[in-house]
This record gives structure tokens, C-alpha cells and sequence, in this order.
């Protein structure tokens, strides 16, 4: 029997563990920043990228207009053209319509599970359904868990008021902290807090943007030299 | 409208993003924009941390009551030292919510 769809929810399952908390978070969360259920549902079903939809989320609630969402949305998912760039070998085989609705499911789980898959050795895989195996299992866990935090979130009175908003934080500072790792990224993080703070004031909550930028400039600048020492 | 204005446009972003280059769009990303965007989690997440943690209704909250202060160090440090995830997330909740709930019975 070929390596196929099963294949891809196996190995999905584990990355499931790690989706679910964050999908209810986000459902409970997602109402009392102004967002009703049906947008929830409607933005893990249609956006389906969950750290863009937790910044989109905290800017709502910040007063933020859409323009800025968007273009935050933009910065913030530019890292799936690298994934884009670098899965596009193994898939360029597949035909049109399958590039265009598997494309759709190229989150951060999938594109390391998928990519792991198809470049390693062990053994041959058929693609298009190890790669929808994975696809629809994580994307099953991810609108799921949000549909039952949006319930509990209507369900449990008060929810709003346990202190969730500060897992979103957390989880925020569980993936930067382990990137700091050289002095380029901590500079990066550095700067990015300190304009954040002197940037808060700014309309439009324009302030997350333009820390970011700099941010990113001083990264890249401060990795330079490191480079031609190495 | 604007909801269904902020839908459509993430969803369009997110999907054209992840597509790009699957319809024969250039041969790939030049190495500086891939320098780039190594920085794009750690300076975008961190320019919301920040403000989250130490901004109240605009203005400096650094007393020891600030219970986001304590629970994003106790995560911060729990995934520092253990490099697990789900438990500095778990660690930091739980010293946040201790925080805000026994900080003004025993500090006040």
C-alpha cells in the first residue's frame, strides 16, 4: 500500500496537541474583541493562520482600523512566501487546480510536516494525499477547537474575565524568547519594544508597525558583521 | 461590512502569500528578503508584547502588582530553562492569575 492520506494524519496528530489550546483561546477570546461568532468561525475557516488572527484580534479590540489590520496581516504572514518558494519543487508536478486548494492549507505545522515528509529519505509518498492527510487534520483541529471556544466563550459567564487574554501574551513570549539566540535578534527585540512604547501614542495603532519595521531594519543591520567575522 | 472588508482582505493576503510562488511566480525569494524576514516574528511579536505588558490605559504600570509583568517573566523563564512551550504558557497564566488575585491581599 502506498504511503498516503493515513500516513499524513499520523503524523499530524501530535502537531494537533499543540493547536488546540490555541484555538480555543482564540474562540473565547475572539467575541469580546468585538468579533461575533460567525467571524470567528469565518476567519480560522477562511484566513486559517492563527498568529495573524490573534494579532488581528488584539488589534480590533485596540481600536485599529482595517487598513492597519491588513497591512499587519500582510508583515506578519510574509514568512508563508518562504514557504511558498521552498515547497514549490514538490509540488509543481500536481495539477492546477490541486496547486490552488492545497495551497489554501500552507500554515507553519503543515509546511514543516509536509516539507519534512517529502524530503526525506524514507521511503516514497503520494503526495497530494500525504500532503491532504495533514491539511485536513490540522485544519480540522484548528476551526474545531475555535467553534468550541466561541460555545464556551457564550457558555461560561464571566470567561472574558479570567485572564485568557494574557495566554495570548504568553504564548507570544513562548515563541520569541527561544529565538533569541544571537545578537542580531535580540537587538531586533530590543528596539522593537523600546518604539513600541515610544510609538504607542501614535493613531491608528500604528505603533505595532512601525516598531516592527525597525525592528526588522536593525536585525538585518546588526547581522552584518557577524557575517564576515563567521 | 467592515467585518466582512477585514475577512475577505486576510483571506486574500494569507492565500495569495501561500500560492505565490506555486503559478510560476519568479524563481524564488532573492537572499536579502530571506535575511529579512528572519526577524519578522521576533520584532513584531515583541512590539506587542511590550506595550501588553507594561503600558495600563497608556501609561507605565512597573509596581509589583502588575500581574502580566510576573506571569510573561515566569513564562519567559519556563521556556528559557525547559524549552516547552505549552508549559510556559501553562506556568505563566497560573503565576498571572495568583498575581492578580494575592498581590493585593498580601502587598497592599
Amino acid at each position: 500500500m502506498s504511503d498516503g492520506a493515513l500516513s499524513g494524519v499520523r503524523d499530524a496528530v501530535p502537531m494537533v496537541v499543540g493547536i488546540l489550546p490555541f484555538g480555543l483561546i482564540f474562540g473565547t477570546l475572539a467575541g469580546p474583541a468585538g468579533l461575533p461568532p460567525w467571524a470567528t468561525l469565518a476567519m480560522s475557516a477562511l484566513v486559517y493562520a492563527g498568529s495573524a488572527q490573534f494579532i488581528a484580534v488584539t488589534l480590533l479590540a485596540a481600536g485599529a482600523s482595517v487598513p492597519v489590520i491588513l497591512a499587519t496581516t500582510l508583515i506578519v504572514n510574509l514568512r508563508h512566501m518562504l514557504y511558498s518558494a521552498t515547497m514549490s519543487p514538490h509540488v509543481s508536478g500536481l495539477p492546477r487546480a490541486w496547486r490552488a486548494f492545497l495551497g489554501f492549507f500552507l500554515t507553519d505545522e503543515a509546511f514543516a510536516l509536509i516539507y519534512n515528509r517529502f524530503s526525506s529519505p524514507r521511503g516514497s509518498v503520494d503526495r497530494p494525499r500525504y500532503y491532504l492527510g495533514v491539511a485536513l487534520t490540522l485544519f480540522l483541529a484548528w476551526t474545531g477547537s475555535t467553534a468550541v471556544g466561541v460555545l464556551l466563550g457564550n457558555i461560561v459567564p464571566g470567561i472574558q474575565h479570567w485572564g485568557l487574554e494574557f495566554a495570548m501574551v504568553a504564548s507570544f513570549v513562548g515563541i520569541v524568547v527561544p529565538q533569541l539566540k544571537n545578537r542580531a535578534q535580540i537587538g531586533a527585540a530590543l528596539t522593537a519594544g523600546i518604539v513600541a512604547l515610544l510609538a504607542h501614542g501614535l493613531p491608528y495603532q500604528l505603533g505595532l508597525m512601525v516598531a516592527a519595521l525597525t525592528a526588522v531594519a536593525v536585525g538585518v543591520v546588526l547581522e552584518r558583521p557577524a557575517e564576515e567575522a563567521a | 461590512m467592515s467585518t466582512v472588508l477585514l475577512l475577505a482582505g486576510m483571506a486574500g493576503i494569507t492565500y495569495a502569500l501561500r500560492v505565490c510562488f506555486w503559478f510560476g511566480a519568479g524563481e524564488g525569494l532573492p537572499a536579502w528578503f530571506k535575511r529579512t524576514l528572519h526577524y519578522v516574528p521576533v520584532a513584531v511579536l515583541t512590539a506587542i508584547i511590550v506595550p501588553a505588558v507594561l503600558l495600563k490605559d497608556g501609561a507605565f504600570d512597573l509596581d509589583i502588582h502588575n500581574a502580566r509583568l510576573a506571569g510573561a517573566l515566569a513564562t519567559g523563564f519556563i521556556v528559557w530553562r525547559f524549552k516547552h512551550l505549552l508549559a510556559g504558557i501553562g506556568g505563566g497564566l497560573l503565576v498571572f492569575v495568583l498575581w492578580r488575585w494575592l498581590s493585593p491581599l498580601l502587598m497592599s
